[in-house]
């Protein structure tokens, strides 16, 4: 499977490689940098809406769709004098890292996007760096957690990639001192998703920052069921709590494993945990002393405006509570929203500048300073489920 | 002790499941010598079906699995029909191609139509867990190793002792002289296919009240491993796979027992890689030789 996976990455570097050459002899008509917007701002998606990241696209998708309806509605983005309204131009990278590379080049050579949303898993946001830069159009990641993504492989920032959610060290650490402080847990253990880089980056990070004692790390594949036996390996071993950072879909399934087998140490996980669907799989009367990291809780209504007119607009449109990533998606549009109302212009160099000085943006997860690294500085929350519910939420600034 | 009585517990349960779908697999391959890939994507469907009639009809669980069965029996006999049918005298290459196309097809169909969004699977029969002698067993483990045992005793009677299954047995040994002797040879066939992917499909409803969630690419890691454990257990061979699957499923929960969880699925590619080398038709394989 590996090598499978690397001959395809090799292909999809000679893919980009001919892209690129075709672009620069397409591209060299010399006038302004970068893309412009025509009668409309065209905004491209580059989303996982199909193959093993779509339950994740999808989500996010809605939560770009509604973003892009209101700003219409409200009659568009202001550009200098007029307001233009908003075309979204959306393609699927099918999970793939060399489909989101040419995704990518599609929307910006041929579509002529002067932004881009997506793509949400860090490995196919990081095939689609190259075409990015070298049309000088910035793109904004809702969920590109690894600490990597925005930066160049010598440490200074990818001048056009930039995303809306934590960064996976911030998340790691965070969860390392509640457990310490909050949870007086001296002995954990770790269960890693690690067919993604979102969970090994995260434990990487949790280890660097835990100070107790880690008593076992074990690890599992995104599409597992069955962790009965992990668990039952767990069972008889001295443990205060398990951090176990992953995706609701296998959490889900732990949490339910876990408290069966009689196991009923918190457990501590990150925000991919964050979504109805984990107390549904999980069942209502095993979800209690669960705890996981967030940038939105959906007690985040009682205090934020817009996340409370997010969460209505949502529950209006899909019937349903929103889960993190649709909330981080509508942030992303908002953000290049406000990059381009503040610049004055929807060209696309202009809102790469517009989002790099991105300050105090109010979005619906929090309030938002980008950093000089591209990383969005807004306050983690901590929610904590009892019989699947939200019964408490801790800030953490 | 109690560990290990509770590990073997979680092994036979998991292993139950690969038996059911490397049934299908092996029979398939035992008649037309086709490895089916699409066959976890049956399981797939199945887990589906049983989600949507016991959503939408309140079916209870007994009338969702057996529905299951026939739709997935339905659906595994269309396959042959429109797939592999056409494609029976064509080098055997195509025909893999043709199956691995096919478990696309059926992943991204469900995908387009029904989302990739995981699903919870609804919970007809409420979970009670005994403890016996310090282990915990669950009525679902009890059930699903239940109806395991009981189809695979059904399919081995099947087999051995009606005329269906005699035909099975005589055209998976040579389909020319079984057609010479009035056996119809795409009505068993298509009974072979009936057969597996009523299997499949027991094996998706079971999954999806275990563990309570199914996905249209749930078939994808259980169908490889299914494959496995028929190879190992002799392809071909009936009471191999089940054999077999028994085997994988406890084998990786012996591996992740002693916390090795990052190497379950190595181990069992490399204990396929072992048992190809040194049994190479599998532990019940016979061992033919190629006539020249």
């Amino acid at each position: 499977m590996i090598k499978w996976q690397k001959t395809l990455l090799k292909l999809g570097a000679l893919a980009t490689v001919l892209t690129l050459a075709g672009c620069s002899t397409a591209k060299s008509n010399g006038s302004a940098q970068g893309n412009n917007p025509g009668k409309t701002i065209k905004i491209g998606v580059n989303m996982e809406l199909s193959g093993s990241a779509a339950g994740y696209g999808q989500q996010q998708k809605q939560g770009i769709q509604l973003a892009v309806n209101k700003i219409n509605q409200a009659g568009g983005i202001k550009v200098g004098q007029s307001k233009k309204k908003i075309q979204l131009v959306i393609r699927d990278n099918k999970t793939s890292n060399t489909t989101a590379a040419s995704v990518a080049a599609q929307l910006v050579n041929n579509d002529k996007v002067v932004a881009v949303v997506g793509p949400a898993a860090t490995n196919a946001g990081t095939a689609s760096i190259p075409n990015m830069t070298k049309a000088e159009v910035p793109s904004v990641s809702p969920s590109a957690t690894d600490p990597g993504y925005t930066l160049q492989k010598n440490g200074t920032v990818q001048k056009y990639i930039f995303r809306a959610c934590f960064q996976n060290n911030y998340q790691g650490s965070s969860a390392a001192t509640f457990m310490t402080k909050n949870l007086k847990a001296k002995n954990v253990a770790i269960l890693t998703d690690n067919s993604s880089d979102y969970g090994t980056g995260l434990t990487k990070a949790f280890k660097q920052s835990y100070t107790g004692k880690i008593v076992s790390s074990q690890t599992f594949q995104e599409g597992d069921k069955d962790f009965n036996a992990i668990l039952t390996a767990l069972k008889h071993k001295r443990i205060d709590a398990i951090y176990a950072p992953g995706y609701y879909s296998e959490l889900g399934l732990i949490i339910k494993q876990a408290r069966q087998a009689g196991i009923n140490v918190p457990i501590v996980g990150s925000d991919g945990m964050a979504d109805a669907k984990l107390t549904k799989i999980a069942g209502k009367a095993n979800t209690s002393n669960i705890y996981y990291t967030t940038p939105f809780s959906t007690k985040a209504g009682e205090t934020n405006a817009q996340a409370a007119s997010f969460l209505k607009a949502y529950r209006a449109k899909y019937h349903t509570t929103a889960p993190t990533f649709s909330a981080l998606a509508y942030d992303s549009v908002y953000m290049i929203k406000s990059a381009i109302e503040s610049e004055h212009s929807a060209n696309s160099v202009k809102i790469t500048t517009g989002l790099a000085h991105l300050k105090n943006f109010k979005g619906v997860t929090g309030t938002i300073t980008m950093n000089q690294h591209h990383n969005p500085e807004k306050s983690m929350v901590i929610e904590k489920l009892t019989n699947g519910r939200v019964s408490q939420a801790y800030t953490i600034k | 002790m109690q560990t290990f009585g509770q590990q073997l517990i979680n092994g036979l349960s998991l292993g139950s499941i690969y038996a059911l779908l490397a049934l299908g697999y092996t029979m398939v391959y035992g008649i037309i010598k086709l490895i089916n890939f699409a066959h976890g994507d049956i399981y797939m469907l199945g887990a589906f079906w049983g989600y949507y009639v016991i959503n939408g009809l309140h079916f209870n669980f007994i009338f969702a699995m057996l529905s299951a069965m026939i739709f997935c029996a339905l659906v595994g006999v269309l396959i042959e029909y429109f797939a592999y049918r056409p494609l029976r005298h064509s080098p055997r290459i195509t025909a893999l191609i043709t199956a691995i196309g096919v478990s696309f097809l059926l992943e991204n169909t469900m995908t387009y139509f029904f989302s990739a969004n995981t699903r919870n699977f609804p919970q007809v029969i409420t979970t009670v867990t005994y403890h016996v002698l310090g282990l915990h067993i669950s009525n679902i483990q009890l059930l699903i190793l239940g109806t395991a045992c009981l189809l695979m005793l059904l399919l081995e009677i099947i087999i051995k002792r009606t005329k269906m299954g005699k035909a099975m047995r005589a055209v998976s040994v040579d389909p020319e002289a079984a057609q010479l002797v009035g056996i119809n040879l795409n009505h068993t066939i298509s009974f072979t296919f009936a057969l597996g992917s009523a299997m499949a499909g027991a094996a998706g409803v079971l999954i999806g009240l275990y563990y309570n969630s199914i996905d249209p690419l749930m078939g994808m890691t259980p169908g490889i491993k299914a494959f496995v454990a028929a190879v190992i257990g002799g392809i071909g061979s009936v009471p191999g796979a089940s054999v077999g699957g028994f085997l994988i499923g406890l084998l990786e929960t012996g591996v992740q027992a002693v916390g090795l969880s990052a190497y379950k699925d190595a181990v069992v590619y490399v204990v396929l890689i072992v048992i190809l080398l040194v049994l190479p038709a599998g532990i019940f394989g016979k061992k033919t030789k190629e006539k020249v």
